[in-house]
């Protein structure tokens, strides 16, 4: 444990001290957190269009929305669909952190000396996959409990709980951590194949397209997000977990990476 | 300390592969400093790292402070230390954090001592909080060899460790590494600078895919080149014959003496010539072949022992395989 601790704090120590990589973390989360808070408090500014209003008397139907203003309907029902905007920061913060920390020990070949001390491989890829899981977590976690702090002094009591219903709470507290671990493991694979940090973050930034799909396909209303939606999500995410995770414990061996990383 | 037995790697399938290191055989003792030279791509670096437990051999067996490599390989990686080519620092981390890092995965009891202890020795102290990658590439060098001595290691391999100093980096990296010797530590020393390994190495092997040779660099020399005095002779006076025939006629008669391997006449100074004998014990020849010389009328100006340099000794073993056309046993 006193290892996987000795490179966890190793590779913080490096992260805060690389601009690009702590930037990411800094500001990824603070505007996806800034995008839905602002969104509310123009939605509690501006009243609804009355071209809004007949589509609004559309959703009111909708349990979900039972007993809600208008207004509060439109602002539950978009910032549900903000929801996605917080489950990006799980899989961008951690690919930035592990494409760096990975792809930069290549650079300064300082991997070897690392590889040579007693510490074993699952050790090392524990500490470094942790390393960039737990920033993406927290820093989701922080974010989402950011947003509701504003979202009480902007909202309803009744809009606040649509925020902490089991949608919301399965997206943040099982399916971000599964995000995160496959965000991880993206890091690692891409990595392995690159010698450019922002080669290998571009590359396993494209992890995020689904997730953009949904977030554009639920804003055009193509896409109706629930509860469901992240339970499935939530399960292609483990079988992926599982299935990546076996690629990177597989191409994080000694031998493989003195060897046949590039 | 370190012993191989026919040790192999080879990279890739079976048919199309290649073969890094082929049946190496080597005992290196404890306490020893052992140079491995080979040109580059010989197998070196693959040899350390295989004895290092980064890479698995492909056959053979090795044992590293008496274990076995592939099968106690956490333990020996806690025995040695390694001195990679590269120095392989954390640039945006300070030298003190580096020193701490490494001694904390070594497991090292009282971390910040020891840091502090290399950190004095190799003259980083002033410089401890500054980042790795502001340092040159000399300070850079000591302070991965501080990294690899911070849990004390009986065994340190040194992977190219002078490779792209500067002389004067280079000079404080060799001293460093002569105060190793004597410590008790056996040093396992990767290098193609010959003068380097002259200096710093009780014996060395020279290798390319297999082990070549391996003996003390004198030894070496002696079974290559055998034992060789040079005279330097003035021209013989006009009394004599002509000058080339009665040199021919003096190595003539030397090389009818017993125990004379080799006698090459050579064009010398001012007329004169150099002779060039090789002998089994010159100790106890030389005073015979003088006299012989003397009473032939020669007239000596010279006589000396000739030192083949090891760069002599590593180009003929790697020309010739190992088998030198003048090799002497």
């Amino acid at each position: 444990m006193n290892q996987i601790r000795t490179i966890m704090g190793k590779e913080w120590f490096e992260m805060i001290r690389n601009k690009i990589v702590f930037s990411v973390i800094i500001f990824v989360p603070l505007v996806m957190t800034a995008i839905p808070v602002l969104f509310l408090f123009v939605l509690s500014r501006v009243p609804p269009s009355p071209k809004d209003l007949s589509e609004i008397s559309r959703m009111l139907g909708n349990p979900l929305f039972a007993g809600m203003t208008p207004t509060e309907a439109m602002q539950s029902a978009m910032s549900s669909n903000f929801l996605v905007l917080f489950l990006m920061m799980p899989l961008m913060v951690p690919v930035t952190i592990a494409s760096y920390s990975i792809v930069g020990e290549k650079i300064t070949r300082s991997l070897e000396p690392l590889l040579a001390t007693p510490i074993t491989t699952a050790q090392l890829l524990f500490g470094k996959g942790l390393a960039a899981a737990v920033p993406g977590v927290v820093m989701t976690w922080l974010s989402y409990g950011v947003f509701l702090i504003f979202a009480r002094f902007l909202v309803s009591d009744r809009v606040f709980a649509v925020f902490a219903n089991p949608m919301w709470l399965v997206a943040m507290f099982v399916l971000a951590p599964l995000l995160t671990v496959l965000a991880v493991n993206i890091g690692i694979i891409v990595s392995s194949r690159t010698t450019d940090p922002r080669a290998a973050e571009q590359l396993g930034s494209l992890i995020i397209l689904p997730l953009m799909i949904l977030f554009i396909g639920s804003l055009a209303g193509f896409i109706m997000i629930s509860g469901r939606t992240f339970w499935l999500a939530s399960a292609g995410a483990a079988v992926a977990d599982a299935a990546l995770l076996y690629i990177g414990v597989g191409l994080f061996q000694r031998e493989k990476i003195l060897t046949q990383w590039k | 300390m370190i012993q191989t037995e026919g040790l192999c790697k080879q990279f890739g399938g079976d048919s199309q592969g290649v073969k890094a290191v082929d049946g190496l055989d080597l005992k290196v003792n404890e306490g020893e400093v052992f140079g491995f030279l080979g040109p580059n791509g010989a197998g070196k670096t693959t040899t350390v790292r295989m004895l290092a437990c980064l890479i698995g051999p492909t056959g053979g067996r090795a044992w590293v402070s008496g274990l076995e490599v592939g099968k106690e390989n956490t333990r020996i990686r806690g025995q040695i230390g390694l001195l990679t080519e590269a120095p392989g620092l954390y640039e945006r981390l300070s030298a003190r954090y580096n020193l701490e890092l490494f001694a904390r995965l070594y497991q090292v009891r009282d971390v910040n001592g020891q840091v502090e202890k290399y950190l004095r020795l190799l003259d980083l102290w002033d410089r401890r909080d500054a980042e790795a990658g502001s340092f040159s590439k000399g300070m850079k060098h000591k302070l991965a060899i501080a990294r690899s001595l911070l849990h004390e290691p009986p065994v340190l391999f040194l992977d190219e460790p002078t490779s792209g100093l500067d002389p004067e980096s280079a000079k404080t990296v060799r001293d460093f590494i002569e105060t190793l010797r004597g410590q008790g530590r056996t040093v396992f020393l990767c290098t193609h600078n010959l003068d380097e390994a002259e200096r710093l190495c009780e014996r060395i092997a020279v290798f390319r895919q297999k082990l070549i040779a391996v003996d003390t660099p004198d030894a070496l020399r002696r079974r290559l080149f055998g034992r060789q005095t040079v005279v330097q002779l003035a021209p013989f006076d006009d009394n004599h014959q002509d000058g080339p025939a009665a040199f021919d006629a003096l190595a003539a008669t030397l090389r009818a003496l017993p125990d004379v391997k080799h006698v090459d006449l050579l064009p010398g100074d001012l007329g004169g010539c150099r002779i060039v004998i090789s002998l089994l014990d010159p100790a106890a020849q030389n005073p015979v072949i003088i006299q012989t010389m003397v009473e032939q009328g020669a007239q000596i100006r010279f006589v000396s022992e000739v030192k083949h340099s090891l760069e002599d000794v590593y180009l003929s073993l790697i020309r010739n395989g190992g088998t030198h056309p003048e090799a002497h046993p």
